[in-house]
C-alpha cells in the first residue's frame, strides 16, 4: 500500500494486449502515466497508437489491465477519461450546437427541452477557460473552424475533471498560432491541476517541447522514460528517420 | 371515450369531425406524428432511414408468422419477429465485416420476400394487402390507447436518455469517453424504432411508414439550427402534415396516409428550398 500511496501513478497499464482476427495489434504493453505530467505516446502509423486509445476508452476488448487512481492513490472504478480525437468524424450539417454537445455532457436534462441560464452561463465560462469566445456557443459544430472545434472538444473533455486527458493528435485541424497556444493551455491545465495527460503526436519539436516523458510504441513498448532520453534515442531517430547522433 | 368524443365535436364543428372514425384518426394521428417526428429526429441524425425502411418490410414476415400461428392479432407476432430482424441487424452491423448499407438491404429482402411467400402459401396475399398503404380511419379506440402508452413510454426514454443518444450519435468514441455504454444506448434506439413502427404499421402501411419516420426530421434539419429548434420543427411539420393529410384525404376521397406523406414530402422541398435561399443571401 506504500508504494501505492507513493507513487504518483494515475493510470497504469499492465500487459495489454490486443487481438483483432488472429493478428496481434498490441502485445503485452505496460507502462504508467502520473499525475501531473504530459506523457507523450509517439510511434510510426500503424504502431498501435490509435487501438491503444480505444482500449483506454473501453472500445475494443482487451487482455491484460488498465488501473485509475487518483492523486491519493486510491483506485477509480469509474474514470472520468477527457478524449480530444484527432479529426473528429461527424456529421457536419446536422443541427447540433457547441451549447447542445457541452450541456448533453453533463445534464440530465435534455438539450431539447432547452438549457438552463445557469448551465449555459458555465458552457460560456468553461469556453473562456481554453481560450474559446463564448459565442461558439450558438454556432453548429458543422461551422466551426479546426481551432475552435479543438477548442470545444477540449472544453467538452475537461468537464467532469478527467482522471485521464487523452489527446489524439490534438492539433492537426489548427494552424501553428493556435497550436503553440494549444499546448500552452495544456501545460497550464497540467500544472494548475496536476491532471495526467497522454498525448498521441507526430509532431516530435512539440512533444520536445511540451511533454514530460515519453512511451516509444511498436505494438509494444520499445522505450520509455524521460522526454530527452527517448527523443536522443537509437530507436527514435530510426522510427522518425533522422540522422544518428547529434541534435535534430 | 363518449366525453372525448363530445369535446371534439364541439371544438370541431365540421363535416368531417361527425363520423367517429374520422374522430379515432385524428386521435391516432394526433398521437402517431408526435411520436414519428421526435424519434425520426435521431433516426435520420444516425442515417438509419434505410433500416427503418427494411423494419417495416419486416413487419410482412411478422404478419405471417402471426397467421401461421393461428393468432387474431399480429401485434405480438409483429413485435417479436420486428424486434429480432432488428437486434439481428444490429448484431451483424456491430461485427464490422460488410457495409452497413448491403447488409440491411439483405436483410430488408429477405424480410419482404419471406413475409410474401408466407403470405401467399397460407391463403393468398391479397387479404393481407392493406397492409401496405394503412388504414387509419379503422382504428379503434382500445388501439389509441395502446398508442398513447407508447407515445408516453418513447417521451419518458426521450426525457432520460436523450442526451446519451445525441453524444453517441455525434461520435461513438467521445460518447465512450464519457462512461457512456455505446452498444447499450445503441440496441436501446433500435428497439424503439422498432417498436414504434410495428405499432403504427396497421393504420400507417408498409410502403409509406418509413417516409413519415423521415420527411418531418429531414425537412426539420434543412432549416434548424440547433437541437432544440430540430425538435420543434420535425414534430410541428409531421403533426401539421398529419392532421391537414387526414382532412385533406376526406374532402379528395383519397388514401390518408398517402396524402399526409405527400403534405410531409411538400415540406421537405420548401424546407430545402428555404435553407437554399438563406445560404445564399
Amino acid at each position: 500500500m506504500m508504494a501505492t500511496a507513493e507513487c504518483k501513478c494515475s493510470v497504469q497499464i499492465r500487459d495489454v494486449s490486443v487481438k483483432k482476427g488472429g493478428e496481434a495489434l498490441l502485445e503485452h504493453v505496460s507502462f504508467d502515466v502520473h499525475h501531473g505530467e504530459i506523457m507523450a505516446l509517439i510511434g510510426r502509423n500503424g504502431a498501435g497508437k490509435t487501438t491503444l486509445l480505444k482500449a483506454l476508452l473501453g472500445r475494443i476488448p482487451y487482455t491484460g489491465e488498465i488501473c485509475f487512481s487518483d492523486p491519493n492513490g486510491n483506485p477509480v472504478r469509474k474514470p472520468h477519461i477527457g478524449y480530444v480525437p484527432q479529426n473528429l468524424v461527424f456529421d457536419r450539417s446536422a443541427p447540433v450546437t457547441a451549447a447542445d454537445l457541452l450541456c448533453a455532457n453533463d445534464e440530465h436534462r435534455p438539450v431539447w427541452f432547452g438549457y438552463r441560464k445557469r448551465r449555459m452561463d458555465q458552457a460560456a465560462e468553461l469556453l473562456r477557460t481554453v481560450g474559446a469566445q463564448p459565442d461558439l456557443l450558438r454556432k453548429r459544430l458543422g461551422t466551426l473552424s479546426g481551432g475552435e472545434l479543438q477548442r470545444v472538444l477540449l472544453a467538452f473533455a475537461l468537464t467532469p475533471r478527467p482522471d485521464l486527458l487523452l489527446l489524439d493528435e490534438p492539433v492537426s485541424a489548427v494552424d501553428r498560432k493556435g497550436i503553440g497556444a494549444f499546448y500552452e493551455l495544456v501545460t497550464t491545465m497540467r500544472r494548475e491541476h496536476n491532471m495526467p495527460v497522454l498525448l498521441v503526436s507526430h509532431d516530435l519539436s512539440h512533444v520536445e517541447a511540451y511533454a514530460t516523458r515519453a512511451v516509444v510504441l511498436d505494438r509494444t513498448v520499445l522505450l520509455c522514460g524521460d522526454v530527452a532520453k527517448v527523443m536522443a534515442s537509437r530507436e527514435v531517430r530510426e522510427i522518425f528517420g533522422l540522422p544518428k547522433g547529434g541534435n535534430r | 371515450m363518449d366525453a372525448i368524443y363530445q369535446l371534439m365535436e364541439t371544438l370541431l364543428p365540421f363535416d368531417w369531425a361527425e363520423f367517429h372514425y374520422m374522430k379515432n384518426a385524428l386521435l391516432a394521428v394526433l398521437l402517431i406524428t408526435p411520436l414519428f417526428g421526435l424519434v425520426g429526429t435521431m433516426v435520420v441524425n444516425n442515417r438509419m432511414s434505410f433500416f427503418s425502411d427494411a423494419l417495416g418490410h419486416s413487419a410482412l414476415t411478422g404478419i405471417a408468422i402471426g397467421v401461421l400461428m393461428g393468432v387474431d392479432n399480429y401485434l405480438f407476432s409483429m413485435l417479436g419477429f420486428a424486434l429480432l430482424f432488428a437486434l439481428g441487424i444490429s448484431a451483424v452491423l456491430d461485427s464490422g465485416n460488410s457495409s452497413a448499407d448491403t447488409i440491411i438491404g439483405v436483410f430488408s429482402s429477405t424480410g419482404l420476400a419471406l413475409g410474401v411467400v408466407l403470405l401467399s402459401a397460407s391463403g393468398g396475399f391479397a387479404k393481407y394487402s392493406s397492409y401496405l398503404i394503412g388504414d387509419i380511419l379503422t382504428v379503434q379506440p382500445s388501439e389509441i390507447l395502446l398508442l398513447l402508452f407508447v407515445l408516453l413510454g418513447v417521451l419518458v426514454i426521450w426525457f432520460f436518455f436523450f442526451n446519451k443518444l445525441l453524444l453517441v450519435s455525434i461520435n461513438p468514441d467521445l460518447a465512450a469517453s464519457k462512461d457512456i455504454r455505446v452498444r447499450l444506448i445503441q440496441k436501446l434506439f433500435v428497439i424503439i424504432v422498432a417498436v414504434i413502427v410495428t405499432v403504427s404499421i396497421k393504420w400507417v402501411g408498409v410502403l409509406i411508414i418509413n417516409s413519415l419516420l423521415v420527411l418531418p426530421a429531414a425537412s426539420a434539419r434543412n432549416v434548424a439550427r440547433s437541437m432544440r429548434g430540430y425538435h420543434g420543427i420535425a414534430v410541428l411539420i409531421s403533426v401539421v402534415s398529419g392532421v391537414a393529410g387526414l382532412i385533406l384525404s376526406y374532402y379528395c376521397g383519397t388514401a390518408a396516409g398517402g396524402t399526409i406523406v405527400l403534405l410531409a414530402a411538400a415540406a421537405f422541398f420548401v424546407t430545402f428550398l428555404v435553407n437554399r435561399f438563406r445560404s445564399r443571401a
